[in-house]
C-alpha cells in the first residue's frame, strides 16, 4: 500500500512529499519528492543588483537565514576580491554560530514534537529565544536578518554584546546538560532512536550526504576544519563525529555541535578586535566567477556566482545540502516501521526553503 | 438515604403532582372513561413505575456528574500542560474561574461546525463508530459507584450492581471495535492503520490489565466495586499489590490511549489516526469520550487499588473518590506530556514480554497473600 506522507503532513516540516510503500507497518519502498516550494530564487537573483540579493538569500532557509546571506557575501567577496576587516569577520562568525545553535534548537524542538515529546518542543523553543534575541540586538530582525554586507556587516555589534553572548553561552551549556538528562535519560526516547535509520559510512559518502548526518556516520568532514574560511583557523574547536550512523548518533552530533558553537562564540567575542566593521564594495562586479563554501547547520552550502561586468550577476548557483541529503532517504527508510519515518526524516533536519530554492 | 431513595422521592413527588390531574379527570368523566383515568393514576403511582423512572433519573445524575468531570479534566489537562510548558493555558474565557469556560466555548464551536462525511466512506460504519465508542464508555461509567450510597442502585438496600467490576471492564473493552469500525469505514489509509494499531494494542494490553484486576478480585473475594472497596477499609490494595498497581497504571495508559501509547492517533505519522476523517461534533464526541475514558480509568484505579471512597469522614465519600480519581488522571497526564511515543512493535513487546509476566507474578503474590490468610 502506497502512503503519501505529504505534501500536507505533520511530518514534513515544509512542503514536500514522501511516498512510502508499506507492508503492514514495514516500509518496503520509499520515494521522496521535492519541488513543491520552488520560488525561482536563482532566477530572481539574476534580475537584482549584488546588494539587493542579500535579503533574498535570507529567504533560502527559515531556520538558518544568516548562514545563507553570509555565504552569498562570502562568494561575492571572492568574486570581487574584497578583503573584509577583521572585526567584521569576528562578528560574522559569532553571529553564524548563534544562528547554528538557534537552528539546531529548532531542529531539536521539531524532533521532540515528532516523537510525541511535547515538553521537549517547548523547552527547546524557549531557549532558542535567547539566541534570537541576541541576533535581534545585533541585526534588528528576528528571523530574516539581512545583516551581512559585501565587505563586512551592516552594523557594529551593540554595546554589551560581548557580555550578553558570554552569558548566553553559559546559559546554553547548562541547558544542553539539562536536555541530555531529559532525552538520554528517557528510556522511550532511546528506544525510538537507537539503531533506527542506520546510514553506513560508504552510503553516506556515495550519496553526497554532508553535515551532521555525515558526521554521525563516522566521517570526520567539517568545512570549518577541512577547508577553513573566515577566522575559523584561529579558533579552537572540534569537528564532532559519532560512529553509529543512526538517529541517536545524529542527535548526539547536533548536541555536541551546540557545545562546540558555544565555545566558538566565546572565543570569537573575546578575541574580537576593534576597528572598522565594513569596507565599501564596488557596485559593479567584475567579469569572472566566485565560489563560496560554508558549513551550514544542515550540511555543506555552496554558492557559485558568474559575474559579467555589470551591476547584476549573470548566474547564481546554489548548492543546497538537504536537496542532496534527502536522496539518501530510501537507504535509511527501508525495513523500518511507519513510525520511524518521523524519526529518520526528522533527524535529517529538513528545510524545504533551501531544498527547492 | 441512597441515591435511589433520593431519586425515588423526587419521582414520587412529581407523579403525585401529575396524578392530581388523572384522578380529577377520573372523577369528572363518566363511566368507563373515568375508570380508565383512575387506572392510569394508579399505574403511575405504582412502585414499579416509579422505580423505573427513579433509575432513569439516577442515570441522568451520574451522566451529568461525569460530564462535569470531563470538563474539569480537560481544563486540568490544559492548565497542567500549560504549567509544564511555561504558559498559562486557558485564561480569558471564564477569566474569574481560571479559564474553565474555554472547554464550553470549544464545544460550542464544534457543535456549529458542519459534519462532513467522505464520499467514499461507509456511511453506516462511519455513523456507528462514534455511537458505539461513546455509548460503551458511558455504560462502563454506570457501574462505578461514587460512594456506599451513591451509585446506580435499584432498591433502598441495594449496594450497586453485582459483578459491577466485571461489567465495567467488559464495556471498557468494547472501544477498540468501534475504533476499528470508524477507522476502517473512513476509507482513509491513515485511519485504517490507526484502527488496526488500536485493535492490536488493546488486545495485547487487555490481558495484563485483566490479570492485575483478577488479583484484586482474588484478594477482595468480590466482583463488585462495593465489595472490593469495603475490603480495602484497612489497607489499600495498592500497598500489598504495588507491582500490580504499576502494571495496571501502564495498561490503563494504553487502554485510554494517551501519549506514550497513543499510537492509534499518533499525530506525527498518522496525522490524527482513526479520527482523521471526523469533523465537527463527531470529533468532539471522540475527544470528549477519550477524556471520559481517562476519568473512567482514574475511577477504576481508585476503586480497585486506592481504597475508593475510604478516607477520613470529614470529606464526603464521593468527594474522596473524585479526589483520588483526579490524582490518578493527573499522573497519567504527567506521563503524557513528558514522554515520547513508543513504536508499534515496541508497544507489543512491552505488553507481552514485560507487563504480562509481571502481571502473572502479581497474581501469584495475591494468591500467596490469600493463602496465608492475610486478607
Amino acid at each position: 500500500m502506497w502512503i503519501n506522507m505529504g505534501p500536507q503532513h505533520p511530518m514534513t516540516h515544509g512542503l514536500w512529499n514522501l511516498r512510502i510503500k508499506v507492508d503492514g507497518e514495514t516500509i518496503v519502498d520509499a520515494e521522496p519528492e521535492v519541488g513543491y516550494l520552488h520560488r525561482g530564487i536563482e532566477k530572481l537573483c539574476e534580475r537584482r543588483t549584488y546588494t539587493q540579493i542579500i535579503p533574498i538569500t535570507d529567504r533560502l532557509c527559515y531556520g538558518s537565514s544568516l548562514t545563507w546571506s553570509h555565504l552569498y557575501c562570502l562568494t561575492v567577496e571572492d568574486l570581487m576580491n574584497i578583503e573584509v576587516p577583521p572585526r567584521a569577520e569576528y562578528i560574522r562568525v559569532a553571529a553564524i554560530e548563534m544562528q547554528r545553535i538557534a537552528s539546531h534548537l529548532m531542529w531539536l524542538a521539531a524532533y521532540a514534537a515528532d516523537l510525541g515529546m511535547l515538553v521537549g518542543f517547548i523547552y527547546a523553543m524557549r531557549d532558542r529565544e535567547i539566541f534570537i534575541d541576541l541576533l535581534q540586538a545585533l541585526s534588528g530582525s528576528r528571523l530574516t536578518y539581512n545583516y551581512p554586507r559585501i565587505g563586512g556587516v551592516a552594523h557594529d555589534a551593540p554595546p554589551n554584546f560581548v557580555r550578553d553572548s558570554l552569558r548566553a553561552c553559559d546559559y546554553m551549556e547548562g541547558k544542553i546538560a539539562e536536555y541530555e538528562k531529559l532525552y538520554d535519560g528517557s528510556k522511550v526516547f532511546m528506544m525510538r532512536n537507537e539503531g533506527v535509520g542506520v546510514l553506513s559510512k560508504e552510503d553516506a559518502m556515495n550519496l553526497g550526504v554532508t553535515g551532521p548526518p555525515l558526521r554521525a556516520s563516522g566521517v570526520k568532514y567539517d568545512l570549518r576544519k577541512d577547508q577553513p574560511y573566515s577566522i575559523y583557523p584561529e579558533l579552537d574547536f572540534e569537528a564532532v563525529t559519532h560512529p553509529d550512523g543512526d538517529c541517536y548518533a545524529r542527535y548526539r552530533v547536533r548536541m555536541e555541535e551546540m557545545r562546540e558553537s558555544c565555545k566558538i562564540i566565546r572565543q570569537a567575542v573575546q578575541k574580537m578586535p576593534q576597528g572598522k566593521w565594513r569596507v565599501l564594495a564596488p557596485r559593479i562586479g567584475p567579469e569572472g566567477t566566485g565560489l563560496g563554501r560554508v558549513e551550514d547547520p544542515r550540511g555543506e552550502g555552496m554558492m557559485y556566482i558568474v559575474g559579467n561586468g555589470t551591476q547584476r550577476p549573470y548566474r547564481v548557483k546554489i548548492r543546497s545540502p538537504i536537496f542532496v541529503t534527502v536522496s539518501a532517504a530510501k537507504h535509511m527508510l527501508l525495513g523500518y516501521k511507519v513510525a520511524d519515518v518521523v524519526a529518520i526524516m526528522g533527524g535529517l533536519d529538513m528545510c524545504i526553503g533551501e531544498t527547492d530554492r | 438515604m441512597n441515591l435511589f431513595q433520593f431519586c425515588y422521592g423526587i419521582i414520587h413527588w412529581l407523579v403525585d403532582l401529575v396524578n392530581h390531574l388523572w384522578y380529577w379527570l377520573g372523577d369528572v368523566l363518566p363511566g368507563a372513561l373515568g375508570e380508565f383515568f383512575n387506572d392510569v393514576g394508579d399505574l403511575a403511582a405504582s412502585h414499579g413505575n416509579i422505580s423505573v423512572f427513579a433509575i432513569l433519573l439516577e442515570v441522568i445524575v451520574i451522566v451529568i456528574i461525569a460530564l462535569i468531570n470531563v470538563l474539569n479534566f480537560i481544563w486540568i489537562d490544559r492548565k497542567f500542560m500549560g504549567r509544564m510548558f511555561d504558559f498559562y493555558g486557558p485564561y480569558y474565557v471564564g477569566y474569574r474561574i481560571g479559564g474553565w469556560l474555554q472547554n464550553l466555548a470549544d464545544g460550542i464551536k464544534l457543535f456549529v461546525k458542519e459534519i462532513i462525511v467522505p464520499k467514499k466512506a461507509d456511511k453506516l460504519g462511519f455513523l456507528l463508530g462514534p455511537i458505539i465508542f461513546v455509548g460503551s464508555s458511558f455504560l462502563a461509567l454506570a457501574t462505578i459507584p461514587l460512594g456506599t450510597r451513591f451509585g446506580i442502585e435499584t432498591s433502598p438496600t441495594d449496594t450497586g450492581v453485582p459483578g459491577s467490576a466485571l461489567i465495567a471492564f467488559a464495556f471498557f473493552a468494547i472501544a477498540p471495535f468501534s475504533i476499528l469500525i470508524s477507522g476502517w469505514s473512513s476509507n482513509n489509509k491513515y485511519s485504517l492503520i490507526g484502527g488496526m494499531r488500536s485493535a492490536a494494542q488493546m488486545m495485547s494490553y487487555e490481558i495484563p490489565l485483566l490479570l492485575t484486576v483478577a488479583s484484586v478480585f482474588l484478594i477482595a473475594g468480590s466482583f463488585s466495586f462495593t465489595g472490593i472497596i469495603d475490603a480495602q477499609e484497612n489497607i489499600w490494595f495498592a500497598i500489598p499489590l504495588l507491582l500490580g498497581f504499576v502494571v495496571f497504571l501502564v495498561c490503563l495508559v494504553a487502554e485510554v490511549e494517551v501519549q506514550p501509547f497513543d499510537l492509534p492517533e499518533a499525530e506525527a505519522e498518522l496525522v490524527e489516526g482513526w479520527t482523521v476523517e471526523y469533523g465537527g461534533m463527531r470529533f468532539g464526541l471522540f475527544m470528549m469520550t477519550s477524556y471520559l475514558r481517562g476519568y473512567i480509568g482514574g475511577a477504576l484505579a481508585t476503586a480497585l487499588f486506592l481504597g475508593g471512597w475510604n478516607g477520613p469522614h470529614i470529606i464526603p465519600e464521593p468527594i474522596w473518590f473524585l479526589i483520588k480519581a483526579y490524582i490518578v488522571f493527573v499522573i497519567i497526564e504527567w506521563a503524557r506530556w513528558s514522554l515520547p511515543r513508543v513504536r508499534v512493535d515496541q508497544i507489543l513487546n512491552i505488553g507481552w514480554k514485560r507487563l504480562m509476566p509481571l502481571a502473572v507474578v502479581n497474581l501469584m503474590i495475591a494468591a500467596t497473600f490469600k493463602t496465608l490468610g492475610w486478607f
